[in-house]
């Protein structure tokens, strides 16, 4: 019983730290720009193949390393081309827009690269499980985690201590008077965009490393992640990485007593939270109205 | 009578007329009735998204559900229940009315993208239940095993099952109901407040309209009438699908809308008859549809965000 608790508890943590991969990208986007990505999920998917695609030649080592660049570069072409025109706008046009980007991803990868899933090779050192009790803890899971972990420190930290990120936490709270002190919002936004997809995009590789890739892959994390910055509290990066490991690890631990409901546990909490603290565990108040 | 009215009582006319005369005009276009009867419905709900989208300024993007709600309500009552076509349509427009009443009084305060979200994730919750509830509902697979049931006029017994014809006129019927009251309401002091909520917000919140309460009566109001478009559409395929309460489903609801034209009543009809019959032909000559209608979204988006009735007033202005 402890080893199955340990094993969900463990699973709920790996999901959960691909939650917040995807929800930190997806609420920098949403926090500056007020632009839902359903596309987020497709930028993972394109991060995953190209991981896929360059692995033979780069390994995966390189592949880690080229892949998510390689994914932000296309985000900042699609904010530049389509997005752009769209801030002035109601955020209604935006959502469409990236909605049918979505399926335009799902349906190009099917077509270049085929229905099937296709495994992305991981150094043999990282596939072995690290204990015959623990079975389930395998190399690739602790350092899929770790990855993460930098990840997510070295956004905290490009926030807080560089100029980029002052900027973009400055604008989140005023975008028209970051405006009025002279500084290029168009770019700040298309910066802080290539961020969010450059994050969509490392988690593409890492995922495509655990559960190899599909094209439908991206649409069934986006949902979490979602929930992951409503319960959170919409416009706050820590709430979010708080959300996403707190439904990963609910959804995991449910998986043991109630299997059914491990997807549902996470919209219940959504609708506990927002019943007793609708701005969301770490949300500012007025933030999401 | 003023020129302006005239010209608005001749529209619809025209609009009545290609309606009441769509099974005859549409089969030597190389349509068949039951695309007629469904572009009826699923205008019906694209008409009660823009009824919230359009007149209130409240983006859901998660009214699949309740649309998918109906369906299912419909289908049940028709499986267990009774088998009675009028009492499955209540059942499943209070289905859907009720739920939305309900997750209506979490959602109302949030505004803007924030309330997308909420409805979106909200929206998700029953997609899980119907996919997952396999006793009930048949999860992945749909409910099925049940069919329209004839209507009982009194003196005669109308057939809606086997005769396509009488079908359509039938649905007709229930889209003009559904439609006049939308109308009503859009008429009424109450609907003159939702546009006012529309254009200022705050300005209606001063002038002491209460702002929560108007939207979420009209969310609800939406939410029944999606409940009834989404009973009819159970009636039209004998089948209730779990897809039809994914968010996907959502945003083609607000497609047509957008794509017909958002601020006029009738341009979600025009769009939900453009993308249901663009997705027809798509879907039979290529299967890689899905990109087209993504392309579609994007072009639409970009080039005509009025749609194709804004697009029209505007080149005529």
């Amino acid at each position: 019983m402890t080893q199955l608790l340990l094993f969900n508890v463990t699973n709920g943590l790996i999901i959960g730290a691909f939650y917040v991969l995807m929800a930190l990208g997806l609420s920098l986007i949403l926090n500056l720009s007020n632009v839902i990505n359903f596309a987020h999920g497709g930028f993972l998917v394109i991060g995953g193949y190209i991981a896929y695609t360059i692995t033979p030649y780069v390994g995966f080592w390189g592949a880690l390393l080229v892949a998510p660049p390689l994914t932000a570069v296309i985000g900042l072409v699609v904010e530049r081309v389509l997005i752009r025109p769209l801030y002035g706008r109601d955020p209604l046009y935006s959502l469409l827009l990236t909605f049918g980007m979505a399926f335009i991803i799902e349906d190009g990868t099917r077509f270049i690269w085929g229905p099937q899933g296709k495994p992305v090779t991981i150094p043999a050192f990282l596939a072995q499980p690290l204990s015959n009790d623990l079975f389930f803890i395998t190399g690739y899971r602790l350092f899929m985690v770790a990855v993460v972990m930098i990840a997510v420190a070295l956004l905290f930290l490009l926030l807080r201590h560089t100029r980029l990120g002052i900027r973009i936490r400055a604008g989140t709270l005023d975008l028209e008077t970051v405006a009025a002190l002279g500084i290029n919002v168009q770019m700040l936004r298309s910066l802080n965009f290539a961020v969010g997809i450059y994050l969509a995009g490392l988690s593409g590789v890492l995922a495509a490393g655990q559960l190899g890739l599909e094209p439908t892959m991206g649409t069934g994390l986006l949902m979490p992640s979602f929930i992951a910055i409503i319960v959170g509290g919409i416009g706050s990066l820590p709430g979010t990485l708080v959300g996403g490991l707190l439904i990963g690890v609910a959804s995991g631990l449910t998986a043991v007593f109630l299997p059914a409901a491990s997807e549902a546990v996470i919209y219940v909490m959504m609708a506990v939270v927002l019943l007793l603290r609708p701005r969301g565990l770490f949300g500012e108040e007025g933030m999401m109205s | 009578m003023s020129a302006v009215q005239t010209r608005k009582l001749i529209v619809l006319a025209a609009i009545w007329a290609t309606l009441l005369l769509a099974p005859y005009w549409m089969i030597p276009l190389g349509g068949y009735t039951a695309l007629a009867t469904r572009v009826l419905v699923l205008g019906l709900a694209a008409m009660s998204v823009n009824f919230l989208l359009g007149f209130t300024g409240v983006l859901s993007f998660g009214h699949a559900a309740y649309f998918g709600l109906g369906a299912y309500g419909a289908g049940l009552t028709l499986k267990f229940l009774a088998p009675s076509t009028p009492l499955a349509l209540v059942l499943g427009m209070l289905l859907g009315g009720l739920c939305g009443a309900i997750l209506g009084t979490l959602i109302v305060r949030r505004r803007g993208v924030y309330f997308a979200m909420v409805t979106i994730a909200f929206g998700q919750v029953f997609y899980y239940i119907a996919f997952q509830w396999s006793s009930l509902t048949g999860g992945d697979d749909g409910l099925r095993g049940f069919s329209r049931q004839p209507i009982d006029l009194g003196l005669f017994k109308l057939d809606i099952l086997s005769n396509a014809n009488n079908f359509y006129y039938f649905v007709l019927f229930c889209f003009a109901l559904v439609a006049g009251a939308m109308a009503f309401i859009l008429r009424s002091p109450f609907g003159r407040t939702m546009i006012a909520i529309r254009e200022n917000e705050r300005r209606a919140r001063f002038l002491g309209i209460p702002v929560e309460r108007h939207i979420w009566i009209a969310f609800t109001l939406s939410c029944f009438f999606m409940g009834f478009a989404g009973a009819l559409y159970a009636l039209v395929n004998n089948f209730a699908d779990p897809r039809g309460l994914h968010y996907s489903q959502s945003g083609d609801f607000v497609m047509m809308a957008v794509m017909g034209g958002m601020r006029s009543f009738w341009g979600p009809l025009l769009g939900a008859a453009v993308f249901v019959v663009l997705q027809d032909y798509l879907s039979s000559i290529t299967v890689n549809w899905m990109s087209f209608v993504g392309l579609l979204f994007v072009l639409v988006v970009l080039f005509f965000p009025r749609g194709l009735l804004g697009f029209l007033q505007r080149s005529k202005a």
